[in-house]
């Protein structure tokens, strides 16, 4: 019962809050309704007892990503943002979208639920010995291309600096 | 059942609140005092013995003060701000235990939480520096995202290094581990990134970069006044409260470390007291320090106290991994705390050391770099 409340309230500011990224014409209140949503899905796994992935999520997506997003809008003008805001790709957009939106549907609904319902999600020990052992290369595989990025970012920011 | 439970969670939230705005109080009047010791002054003497009631009157004025919202301002957003950095400073001592059983939940991924939780105060620091409508406002938004960003990093690595030790990220498991030989003894580097990335994460003075009154007139807070503010100093409080009370579990030994017994009032009794020691040592350096520049601030950490943190993990690393003995992490650690704090203090003494004449070429050389048309 008081599982399925919070399932609602966390469900209803997940959407809300999406709702809100895209109906909101200033786009810094984009940011803050982009922080409520993603919260909204760190409190669905939580609710799943998935309580790792919910950490990861609030550390990740509300910590670095919105902070990140909320930093670049600080260094361009008020002005620049109405342009932003009128865009005329978003038939494309809501292709991408609804598209997107049956893939994991699909993939959700042909999954199926599990006959033993866990009540304790994995432990941070498992997951780094799947992520050490059985995943060992596509783990190394992501951290080389986040070492390409940060290299990418360091040359194009030095290649607009003094010369 | 389920209604008593909801009350009783209730009844402990409830019990945080009061018990950290008490200790808010006390950390104010504390502050005050050492500074004014520090400075050869009495600090606050009028108010109660000793101006113990001086945070009291503080308080009692701040809520009576009028609360002044900028004309230009945007009201939602400065109206959620001071919450969203409120909030997080107040979730994660869910988790943080005082003695072994006094704590509300603990979880046994509790570091990652309050990692986790703890970031979110950045975006209400960005987000009251832009809805205050105001440049110095806007500047210490960019400047706090800057900083604590920056400083995330360093902290992260040094808990990693414990929880390598530890064997857990459960902060009881952690604090019980020590019991005779405390992690401060075993990485005296862990512990010097840890509480100097600290002092920079709740902003305290040699890095209070991002609300630095004589640059910007306080930051993201300068619009905020009355009770609005009020959250705002609540939270810095509580954030150094905090980084005092890790310090004392993940470092200092919790309520175990000098083999004490277990009686829960005593070894609640110790954490209290190692974390005001903690925190004693976070106000004697603002009385001591003076504030860093924006670029000597990041650069601190981009390029000493981060790579500082990845060789702490690994020599922790390759402690655990050949099973070395206890001194050799010790020895190898205070090794590296003692080079590195010699450099920092090397480049600090420069300029009193330096002649006349070095102090030219420098200055001539800087600005030679610095600025390419000067004659």
């Amino acid at each position: 019962m008081t599982s399925l409340v919070l399932f609602y309230l966390a469900g209803t500011l997940t959407l809300g809050g999406a709702v809100g990224v895209v109906g909101t014409r200033n786009i810094v209140h984009a940011a803050l309704f982009l922080l409520a949503s993603l919260m909204g899905v760190a409190g669905i796994y939580l609710l799943v007892f998935a309580e790792f992935l919910a950490l990861v999520q609030v550390l990740i997506y509300g910590g670095a990503i919105v902070i990140v997003v909320l930093f670049a809008l600080m260094l361009t003008r008020l002005q620049e943002f109405r342009g932003s805001m009128e865009n005329r790709q978003w038939p494309v957009a809501v292709v991408a979208a609804v598209v997107l939106f049956g893939v994991i549907a699909a993939a959700i609904v042909r999954t199926g639920t599990p006959a033993g319902l866990e009540r304790q999600g994995p432990g941070v020990q498992d997951i780094g010995t799947a992520l050490f052992t059985q995943w060992a290369i596509p783990f190394e595989v992501a951290s080389v291309l986040l070492l390409v990025a940060l290299i990418g970012a360091i040359v194009i920011a030095r290649a607009g600096g003094r010369d | 059942m389920k209604g008593l439970d909801l009350l009783f969670v209730a009844v402990q939230i409830l019990g945080l609140l009061t018990a950290l705005s008490v200790v808010v109080l006390s950390l104010v009047w504390f502050e005050r005092k050492i500074l004014g010791r520090i400075q050869r002054r009495m600090g606050p003497m009028r108010v109660g013995f000793h101006g113990v009631l001086q945070p009291v009157a503080d308080a009692v004025k701040l809520i009576l003060k009028e609360d002044v919202v900028p004309g230009l301002a945007d009201k939602a957003v400065f109206w959620v701000a001071p919450l969203l950095v409120f909030a997080p400073s107040f979730i994660i001592w869910i988790t943080i235990p005082l003695a072994r059983d006094v704590v509300i939940r603990n979880m046994p991924m509790g570091l990652l939480f309050i990692i986790a939780v703890s970031v979110l105060g950045i975006v209400g620091l960005i987000l009251a520096g832009w809805s205050s409508a105001n440049k110095y406002a806007i500047l210490g938004g960019l400047r706090s995202a800057a900083q604590l960003v920056s400083y995330e990093i360093p902290v992260i690595m040094a808990v990693v290094a414990v929880a390598m030790l530890a064997q857990s990220m459960d902060l009881v498991a952690i604090a019980q581990a020590q019991r005779a030989i405390p992690y401060a003894v075993l990485q005296p580097l862990g512990l010097a990134i840890f509480l100097t990335a600290g002092i920079a994460e709740v902003g305290r003075t040699p890095f209070d970069i991002y609300f630095a009154e004589s640059e910007i007139v306080g930051g993201p807070f300068v619009e905020y006044s009355g009770a609005h503010w009020a959250v705002f100093f609540l939270a810095e409080y509580i954030n150094t409260f905090a980084i005092g009370a890790l310090v004392a579990v993940l470092y200092l030994g919790g309520w175990v470390f000098p083999l004490m017994p277990d009686i829960w009032w005593l070894g609640f009794l110790w954490v209290v007291a190692k974390t005001y020691l903690v925190v004693f040592v976070m106000f004697w350096f603002r009385g001591t320090f003076p504030r860093l520049r924006v670029d000597q601030l990041m650069s601190f950490s981009w390029k000493l106290l981060i790579p500082l943190s990845f060789l702490n993990i690994g020599i922790t690393a390759v402690y655990l991994f050949y099973g070395l003995p206890k001194w050799s992490l010790t020895a190898l650690s205070l090794v590296v705390t003692f080079a590195v704090g010699y450099g920092i203090y090397r480049q600090f003494m420069w300029p009193a050391k330096a002649t006349a004449a070095e102090r030219l070429a420098r200055a001539r050389a800087y600005r030679r770099t610095e600025v390419p048309d000067a004659r």
